[in-house]
């Protein structure tokens, strides 16, 4: 029951160290931005579900709603999204010009190069 | 009535004037307003300091939105003394940059240089300013992707390679704090700082609480690049332009090291990171390991930019060395150490910029008897690694003696050993740039009269910190008189 109630944090933990995983195994550049974008999303998940009350609605005001789940997460995570998205553009052109540098994208192929 | 808005203008003159800086399109002109807008916020750092050193804070609500709901911008003396080193080190590295920024970017880029600086300085001053851990979050993100892009920019290949390692392990890092802020947010259910820390009280020793804050150590030392996590740090300093390096070396790390003070004295409490969780230990361990470590890869280097970053991964140790003491005087020499360490570094890359402009290389082995063609260069990197070093009546002195004298306060005999050990250390690197330019001889390529000297402005940048390294070593009521005023206001 305990581990069934915590079914979220087990979500998230689950997506994290998947994460973290693929930063570390993966030798493909784009690879390690899809492992940090997984590990990202986890940390997301983890903040939406705080927010969660049970039984609440979505926290819209009107009449019929008495119980409603925190907003305040939500905003965060909007931010976080952003911040997230940023990350990911930079990382993919940063990608690109390193292609072009060096014609692959594999970290151990890059460092026979530099 | 102006002059009650002063906190918000530090953070948002810089982060407005750097899209103007994309629409303008040109390298002069981004320059120009780069330099103005750097020049106004000092001036309201320096305001700033001297409005809250009479020991009354500024708070100010963002949108009239009073804390906690609210974001608060919150100045205190600690707030203001990191003001003031961030401004200082931009407004003087940004006026000496053009030429040389020049020299190392395609002049088609540079206006995204000085873009990306601007916002790079919005995400410092803001994680300084901002009494907010959400917020804190966003402008380290903000300071991190700008530096990302500032250190690819170079025409270096390898700087890319640099950028992306740095882009990994800073997003890791930044999403630690992030993950920190959560479960902080979860126990207590508010994001203000000082709010933060009234409600711990109560619920201090939840797992939660402890985890939020071995989160926030890790992700902190990730940004800081307190060993062993100082991983992106080398290839970052080498392969970005100097004047980045030059920037990034006084102001990033410094800023990290704040953010770690600023959680565990004003948000975790003194007595819970120290005393119940034996965060000084851990800390002190990797400090130790930091300092001997850096210093140790700096003699072993033959690349003076890399040579430099080594030895900053040890002055971090230093800085942390003194937060791990866990008393007033060590956090004294800790803060006092962040506004001497930028002095010196900077002063040291700018000096290696200089050579850099006219002989465009940084390797020791191809700069022998350098002091013969650029005499003035060449002392004025002797003085600033003589203050590195720490020798009596330069700035780096100051701090180091009173590390020395809070190791010995607090009854670490063996700290001042590995203090006194990493100096000499120190002084095997700073006399391996030495020996080179002095007393070998001259390289021929050197004599070639074809090369340029470096430009005006740098020189005068360089000198101006050199001279601080010589001044503060001797007038110290500013770094030595502040840092034992801010660590008294913060233990107490």
């Amino acid at each position: 029951m305990e581990i069934l109630g915590l079914f979220n944090y087990w979500a998230v933990i689950f997506l994290m160290m998947s994460g973290l995983y693929i930063i570390i195994a993966h030798d493909n550049l784009v690879k390690k931005l899809i492992g940090i974008n997984i590990f990202q999303t986890s940390i997301f998940i983890l903040f939406i579900s705080l927010g969660k009350v049970s039984g609440g609605t979505a926290p819209v005001l009107t009449e019929s709603a008495q119980l409603y789940s925190s907003p305040l997460p939500h905003v965060l995570i909007l931010t976080a999204i952003v911040v997230g998205i940023s990350t990911t553009a930079l990382g993919l052109a940063i990608i690109i010009r390193i292609y072009k540098a060096f014609g692959t994208i594999e970290d151990n192929e890059i460092q026979q190069e530099l | 009535m102006l002059s009650n808005h002063l906190p918000i203008l530090q953070v948002v003159i810089p982060l407005i004037f750097a899209p103007v800086c994309v629409i303008l399109r040109n390298g002069t002109l981004s320059w120009v307003l780069a330099s103005l807008v750097s020049c106004i916020t000092f001036i309201i750092a320096c305001l700033l300091l001297t409005s809250v050193s009479g020991g009354n804070n500024i708070t100010y609500a963002l949108g009239g939105w009073v804390a906690p709901a609210g974001i608060e911008y919150h100045v205190d003396l600690l707030t203001a003394y990191m003001l003031l080193i961030i401004n200082a080190v931009a407004a003087v590295v940004v006026i000496a940059a053009r030429e040389s920024m020049a020299s190392e970017i395609a002049s088609d880029r540079l206006y995204l240089f000085y873009a990306a600086f601007l916002l790079n300085l919005t995400g410092l001053l803001g994680v300084v300013m901002t009494g907010d851990a959400f917020n804190l979050f966003v402008f380290i993100e903000i300071a991190s992707l700008s530096s990302y892009a500032m250190i690819s920019i170079s025409r270096d290949r390898r700087c890319l390679y640099a950028a992306f390692k740095y882009l990994i392990l800073g997003t890791i890092g930044a999403s630690f704090i992030l993950i920190s802020v959560g479960l902080l947010y979860a126990v207590t259910g508010t994001l203000n700082i000082f709010d933060l820390s009234d409600r711990l009280g109560n619920v201090e020793n939840t797992n939660t609480v402890i985890t939020a804050l071995i989160f926030f150590t890790i992700g902190i030392a990730i940004k800081a690049a307190i060993f062993p996590l100082h991983l992106w740090l080398p290839d970052a300093y080498t392969y970005s332009p100097v004047i980045v390096s030059t920037f990034l070396a006084g102001t990033t790390t410094k800023v990290f090291i704040y953010a770690l003070i600023r959680f565990i004295y004003s948000l975790f409490g003194y007595e819970f990171s120290f005393n119940q969780l034996v965060l000084n230990d851990l800390l002190m361990i990797l400090a130790c390991g930091a300092v001997l470590y850096g210093s140790i890869q700096a003699i072993r280097q033959d690349s003076i930019k890399r040579l430099l970053a080594y030895s900053s991964i040890a002055q971090i140790g230093y800085m942390v060395l003194g937060i791990s003491i866990a008393t007033e005087l060590g956090l004294a020499a800790s803060l006092a150490h962040v506004f001497n360490h930028a002095v010196i570094k900077v002063a040291l890359f700018l000096s290696v910029a200089c050579i850099i402009y006219r002989y465009n290389t940084e390797m020791i082995s191809q700069l022998h008897g350098i002091s013969k063609f650029m005499p003035y260069t060449s002392a004025c990197f002797l003085f600033g690694g003589l203050s590195l070093i720490g020798i009596p009546l330069t700035a780096g002195f100051t701090s180091k003696w009173l590390l020395i004298q809070a190791s010995f306060s607090a009854g670490y005999w063996s700290l001042v050993i590995i203090i006194v050990f990493s100096s000499i250390l120190s002084i095997l690197y700073v006399w391996k740039v030495v020996e080179a330019a002095y007393f070998k001889t001259p390289a021929v390529e050197l004599s070639n009269n074809n090369t340029q000297n470096a430009p005006r402005l740098l020189y005068i940048a360089l000198f101006i910190f050199v001279l601080a390294n010589l001044y503060f070593g001797t007038e110290t009521s500013v770094n030595i008189g502040f840092a034992k005023d801010i660590a008294y206001g913060l233990v107490n």
